[in-house]
């Protein structure tokens, strides 16, 4: 595997404030790179250091093998879709999807031939002479991605391009992102704020958190062994054991993080070893789960998800029962920077 | 009984109440009262005395006895042809068109500074800059250019200083825009024209450049064009709806205008001078209505040019 965008010590700051603080990444080639975090974690301004919208503090930014330092994004083998879509106005669907060809002195056949392939591969043939304006959010998204597409970048930039697009078509589009990512090898750097999106999507995440990577791994590692507690609670939801709970359970000074759904709530599963008593504080249906928020014995506050059975008959416990609740040890990671939150 | 008939057969009892009930129910008619008052003020004041006005210059005036008489004529118009009165449509329209060009030219760049670069106290300093000089009267302005460039004013004596009394001398030897001094040749009378109406071609330039979203350059630059082309393909195309509007501005300005050249440049009426001069000291209203109707004709003309050539397909 050839890296095809690396980060050495990357520093973004904005006088006081560090935006991006020694990020250091490799991205390889043919990858679907997720950048995850909450606003203002840095993960934009990281996707703006490799179009070249933004120079950086500190560091390199490697593009291709290729010291990208001061060059301007139309000297970069990258492409952007943006997250409003930035679509010329005064163009037509067709020229728009042209026009990285135009300035590029592509001749005037091979350009449309060129942009109507790219229109056909987001399934928008019959729009080639519409304006911007006269089509939907989703629409204009698939331009905006053949925009990009059509030049054959080494590397795609997407900043959050599906946040503006609804529920069902977020989805739609997510699998077709994904496939088209497959089919043409091109790597793909995904900003989102959506941790499901980042999750289902990704080959690998980078959790953004206070302009650093907190963590960089597989979905699957990601979620199953996050190693701080802000990445526990970012990526799905989990319990942080801390404090006092870590110390009834003999572990006092480490911190845990444990998922609802492997805690168990009136012996429903019997494999755990971890056993105690507690009140149920608040109980929360939600279509495929319950969850329930319980109170230790202790006072600290535990969450369990139980996923609800085909004949949900509303039999479970209610707010203010005691309950026993359980889980096993080895769903307990533990995790860095001791205890916390 | 549902609570929308309880609504209904509850109706308010103060007037205004029951007026303001009558009002919900009836949206026309409360459309009708919101515009039949600008409306007719709209169609009394300007539609029926242009009307009124384009009327007249049917009328025939006759030049022994000095009086107009009702009879319809088409020879006013037909004068308008003669040279000599032609030649004073086609003197208001190059200069009209003159400023208009010029002024567009100069005001890019600084509404493009004022638009993308200048923040903070700098663009409230540009906008008062760009404001101050229409705090003024413009009739004072006008006076004061022509002290400023006449002879021995500032203007020569500041070219003076530069060395640049050849280059002056040079322009005022250009037949057609020269003259004996800057104040009484047709450069200078272009130099006030554009100095008074700049402002009104950077402000719309201004707003249009305002409502560029910054992400269309960064794509622009993104799929690899360079600033020029970005300029060139982006930038300028979607400029031009302000550039089409402050033109409007300028050339409509300058046609109607009769002060600044009575005060600045050669002799040698324009548009407005000829009005002015056919209705208050001849009287001959059907004449100088006549008049009027050119510059009507000729900004519905550079109207439609400007429109055809896509001006505002990017509203």
């Amino acid at each position: 595997m050839t890296t095809v965008v690396e980060f050495s010590n990357v520093s973004r700051h904005y006088g006081e404030v560090r935006a991006v603080d020694r990020v250091s990444l490799e991205i390889a080639e043919g990858e679907f790179f997720s950048m995850l975090g909450p606003s203002g974690s840095g993960k934009t301004t990281c996707l703006r250091l490799i179009a070249g919208f933004e120079q950086l503090s500190e560091g390199r930014v490697i593009i291709e093998g290729r010291d990208a330092t001061g060059l301007p994004p139309y000297k970069r083998n990258v492409n952007t879709v943006f997250q409003d879509y930035a679509l010329f106005p005064h163009m037509n669907v067709l020229d728009n999807i042209a026009y990285g060809l135009m300035v590029k002195g592509v001749g005037k056949k091979e350009r449309r031939s060129r942009a109507e392939e790219a229109l056909a591969m987001v399934a928008l043939s019959d729009y080639a002479s519409r304006k911007p304006a006269q089509l939907s959010g989703g629409q204009r998204q698939r331009i905006a991605l053949a925009r990009a597409l059509v030049n054959r970048p080494k590397v795609l930039l997407l900043d959050e391009p599906l946040g503006a697009l609804d529920l069902k078509l977020r989805e739609q589009m997510q699998s077709e992102l994904k496939s088209l990512q497959r089919r043409l090898g091109i790597t793909f750097i995904f900003v989102t704020h959506d941790q499901t999106e980042a999750l289902s999507m990704s080959d690998r995440v980078a959790v953004f958190n206070k302009g650093r990577i907190e963590q960089m791994d597989s979905p699957r590692n990601l979620y199953n062994r996050p190693s701080t507690a802000f990445v526990a609670e970012f990526v799905g939801t989990a319990n942080v054991i801390g404090g006092a709970l870590s110390e009834r359970l003999s572990r006092a000074g480490k911190s845990f993080a444990l998922r609802p759904e492997y805690v168990s709530v009136n012996g429903a599963d019997t494999s755990g070893d971890i056993r105690m008593g507690g009140t149920v504080r608040d109980v929360q249906y939600q279509g495929a789960n319950t969850r329930y928020e319980i109170e230790l014995e202790g006072g600290a506050v535990i969450n369990a998800s139980e996923a609800n059975a085909f004949h949900g008959n509303d039999s479970g416990p209610r707010a203010g029962q005691q309950v026993s609740v359980s889980w096993h040890s080895d769903a307990m990671v533990e995790l860095q920077g001791g205890a916390s939150l | 009984m549902n609570a929308a008939a309880d609504m209904n057969a509850a109706p308010r009892r103060s007037l205004l109440g029951r007026f303001s009930d009558f009002l919900y129910r009836r949206p026309t008619f409360y459309l009708l009262l919101l515009l039949v008052p600008p409306l007719l003020w709209f169609g009394a004041v300007y539609i029926a005395s242009l009307l009124s006005l384009l009327w007249q210059s049917f009328y025939t005036f006759d030049d022994f006895t000095m009086l107009v008489s009702h009879t319809l004529t088409l020879a006013n118009y037909a004068q308008l042809f003669q040279p000599a009165n032609f030649d004073i449509i086609v003197r208001t329209l190059t200069m009209a068109l003159a400023v208009s060009l010029f002024s567009a030219l100069i005001a890019f760049p600084v509404a493009y500074y004022m638009a993308r670069y200048a923040t903070g106290r700098t663009k409230a300093f540009f906008y008062i800059a760009v404001m101050l000089p229409m705090w003024t009267s413009y009739i004072v302005k006008a006076y004061a250019w022509t002290l400023l460039l006449a002879k021995e004013g500032v203007t020569s004596w500041f070219i003076h200083l530069l060395g640049l009394d050849a280059v002056l001398e040079f322009l005022l030897g250009i037949p057609g825009i020269g003259g004996n001094t800057l104040s009484t040749s047709n450069i200078g009378r272009f130099f006030v024209f554009t100095y008074i109406w700049l402002p009104f071609m950077i402000l719309p330039i201004q707003a249009a450049l305002e409502r560029l979203p910054p992400s269309l350059l960064q794509a622009s630059s993104d799929l690899g064009a360079n600033p020029w082309r970005t300029f060139r393909h982006v930038i300028f195309p979607l400029a031009i709806p302000g550039i089409a509007a402050g033109s409007i501005f300028t050339f409509s300005l300058t046609l109607g205008d009769y002060i600044v050249p009575q005060l600045v440049g050669p002799p040698g009426l324009f548009l407005g001078n000829m009005v002015y001069v056919q209705q208050g000291a001849i009287g001959n209203m059907p004449m100088a209505a006549a008049f009027t109707l050119v510059p009507i004709v000729l900004i519905a003309v550079y109207l439609s040019i400007v429109k055809r050539l896509g001006a505002f397909d990017a509203l």
